[in-house]
């Protein structure tokens, strides 16, 4: 009964007073609506960077072909990575599941009457599942593909584009690389631009006509390997930097003439940044939050005033301290959960808002809503408490004189 | 003037007869201004049966505020015991005296103070809405009541839309739904016209005649008439109590 009595009473303050109960509740708006926009935007940022990591493997790490040296000169001359490093790695190498040796060079292509420059990349036939690949047409070429030193071609994504043709009608046509006749056998599905590098602007032969029909050499560019489980990177690292230096024959003390990089690393670091600016934004837009919440006591503070009056009639009709508290408790919490709601609506308009505009990667999670309409409700109780309080602690005789 | 009201000797630890609704007994309030002591009230021992009709009159700064807000439990006294309807309230906690007022005391003030926002009914419904009763008992006691003071064609207008003798009326529904003890009017008619007056203390009569136990504060000879028992307070202290006949 008295509960309906409090709500209504809150509510026909609110609706008696609307200019003010507006302007009041908008700095809860635009608290709750930048809190909302900022996570959104910081969330779609962590979620984009996540999302790369996913797309480049969590368990890969790339060797690269470095400086050796002589002397303490750095030399260009040497061959650092070859297929037999690859071969070693594949042998003795610990807690690996594949690896996959890279030999490319950007090559004079053509098909029909159409000319290109386009990377070649030779490798292993595991190539598309290590990297996270799929095939969008026809298949991959094998490892006795490989073996027999076949000439057959699989085509990132973006060629045919380059080549202004369609893709699927390409499948078991001939293409010209570096004018030895190729095989077209397969399409690779698209993976979308990486940072400096397309992927999908590639096209894939064996490793094996590459280095002996195309390119005439083993200098591999990388070999890309993929450990067994995401746990065991570091162990994996220490093994493939033992077999290497073995295999170059490099001296206890000696630096290493190749380089291996964990793929993810990068990206970790760009999480954590993404994540610090969440929060940075988070903190910020916290602020105006707590400015409207000063301004919900404020105004609670000003209705207190003016309602003395009405307080010392309803204390001399029997309404209990803690009737008039919860009276004024409930009309500032309705205040801001009211000004919540259309805080989270506006923050989800911003945040889709300036996806559309500015293209920026936001994701409005609903944690963060329920967060924000909970903390909105946590400011009404909170700067609502003293005012609520003064006007439970009046003395009935003072209010009902009062003018 | 036709002699003192007849009051049993009470003394310290004694407890009232049920007939007695108010007993007040060396009732005192202090003020404490600066470091100079106001006595308001000085030991102020008083007697109201049921179904008196009692006017408390003095000039200003005799008391009878002071009487009227320890007699409504608005204030508590600094010494002195105060007994209603045989509750010794003097002691009691601020929420206990909430409940008191509630249930055993009727308001009706000077300047109506009705909550503007709502309609009479709604007025009306007030102390009932704190003493817990259901929506629809609440209706009915209150519609009942509006009718009692002759407002039954008024109940959904707000207070701003009727009169000042409406508004008391709505101010005396609200007094009476309850069923208190006591009715304390502090200057029931102060804001009224004379005609408006007269037709108010009609009502208190036919409250009294069925049986209400009425206690009104006025500073207003012709106003303390209508009530069968007059006591006049001079500077703290009781100066006459006596019964009247009533004017016809």
């Amino acid at each position: 009964m008295l509960s309906g009595e409090i709500l209504q009473v809150a509510f026909q303050s609110i609706v008696a007073n609307k200019l003010r109960s507006f302007l009041t509740m908008l700095g809860i708006v635009i608290g709750v609506g930048a809190v909302i926009t900022m996570v959104a935007l910081g969330t779609g940022a962590q979620r984009a960077v996540e999302e790369q990591i996913q797309r480049l493997g969590t368990d890969l790490l790339s060797v690269y072909a470095g400086q050796s040296f002589r002397r303490g000169v750095a030399s260009q001359d040497r061959v650092s990575l070859t297929t037999d490093d690859a071969d070693a790695l594949r042998r003795d190498g610990y807690a690996l599941k594949a690896v996959v040796p890279e030999l490319s060079r950007n090559q004079q292509v053509k098909y029909g009457n159409r000319n290109i420059n386009v990377n070649v990349l030779a490798t292993t036939a595991d190539y598309p599942e290590v990297n996270n690949y799929d095939i969008e047409a026809g298949s991959m070429f094998t490892y006795g593909d490989d073996d027999s030193r076949r000439r057959v071609a699989v085509l990132g994504y973006g060629v045919p584009d380059m080549l202004e043709t369609n893709g699927a009608a390409m499948i078991g046509q001939q293409i010209s690389i570096r004018g030895i006749p190729f095989e077209i056998i397969g399409i690779l599905a698209e993976k979308g631009a990486q940072g400096f590098s397309n992927p999908d602007e590639q096209i894939l032969v064996p490793l094996k006509t590459g280095q002996f029909r195309v390119f005439g050499t083993d200098r591999l560019r990388s070999i890309n390997v993929q450990v067994l489980h995401p746990d065991s990177m570091n162990v994996a690292m220490i093994g493939i930097e033992r077999v290497l230096r073995r295999e170059h024959g490099i001296q206890p003390g000696a630096p290493n003439d190749f380089q291996i990089r964990n793929r993810t690393e990068f990206l970790s670091t760009a999480q954590e940044t993404t994540q610090t600016f969440t929060f940075l934004l988070a903190g910020i837009a916290a602020v105006s939050l707590l400015v409207g919440g000063i301004g919900i006591m404020n105004i609670m503070l000003v209705s207190v005033t003016e309602r003395t009056r009405e307080i010392g009639v309803r204390k001399a009709l029997g309404a209990t301290r803690s009737n008039i508290m919860l009276q004024f408790l409930v009309e500032a919490v309705t205040l801001c959960m009211l000004g919540g709601i259309v805080g989270i609506l506006a923050g989800a308009g911003g945040a889709v808002a300036l996806a559309k505009l500015q293209g920026w990667a936001t994701v409005v999670s609903p944690q963060a809503v329920v967060v924000a309409f909970v903390f909105s409700a946590v400011i009404g109780i909170f700067f609502g408490l003293w005012p609520a309080r003064r006007a439970s602690l009046l003395d009935p005789i003072e209010a009902l004189r009062h003018e | 003037m036709t002699g003192q009201p007849q009051a049993v000797d009470f003394r310290t630890g004694d407890i009232p007869t049920p007939d007695v609704i108010i007993l007040t007994h060396k009732l005192s309030r202090d003020y404490h201004l600066g470091s100079e002591v106001v006595r308001a009230l000085r030991d102020v021992s008083l007697q109201i049966r049921r179904n008196e009709f009692t006017a408390i009159m003095g000039p200003s700064g005799s008391g009878k505020s002071t009487l009227m807000n320890l007699l409504g439990c608005l204030d508590t006294p600094t010494g002195g015991e105060y007994w209603l309807n045989s509750q010794k309230v003097s002691e009691l906690d601020d929420d206990e005296l909430a409940r008191i007022r509630n249930k055993e005391i009727g308001f009706v003030f000077q300047t109506f103070n009705l909550l503007p926002r709502a309609t009479s009914l709604h007025n009306v419904e007030l102390p009932l809405i704190y003493a817990g009763v259901k929506a629809k008992a609440r209706h009915e006691r209150a519609v009942a009541v509006m009718e009692r003071v002759g407002l039954g064609d008024r109940m959904q207008h707000k207070p701003t839309e009727l009169s000042g003798g409406q508004r008391q009326r709505v101010a005396i529904a609200r007094a009476l739904v309850n069923n208190p003890s006591i009715l304390l009017a502090d200057e029931p008619t102060g804001n009224l016209d004379s005609h408006t007056s007269q037709e108010i203390m009609e009502v208190f009569e036919g409250l009294h005649e069925a049986g209400q136990t009425i206690v009104v504060i006025t500073h207003e000879r012709d106003i303390a008439a209508h009530a069968t028992r007059q006591i006049h307070l001079l500077d703290g202290l009781v100066e006459q109590d006596f019964t009247t006949e009533k004017t016809a």
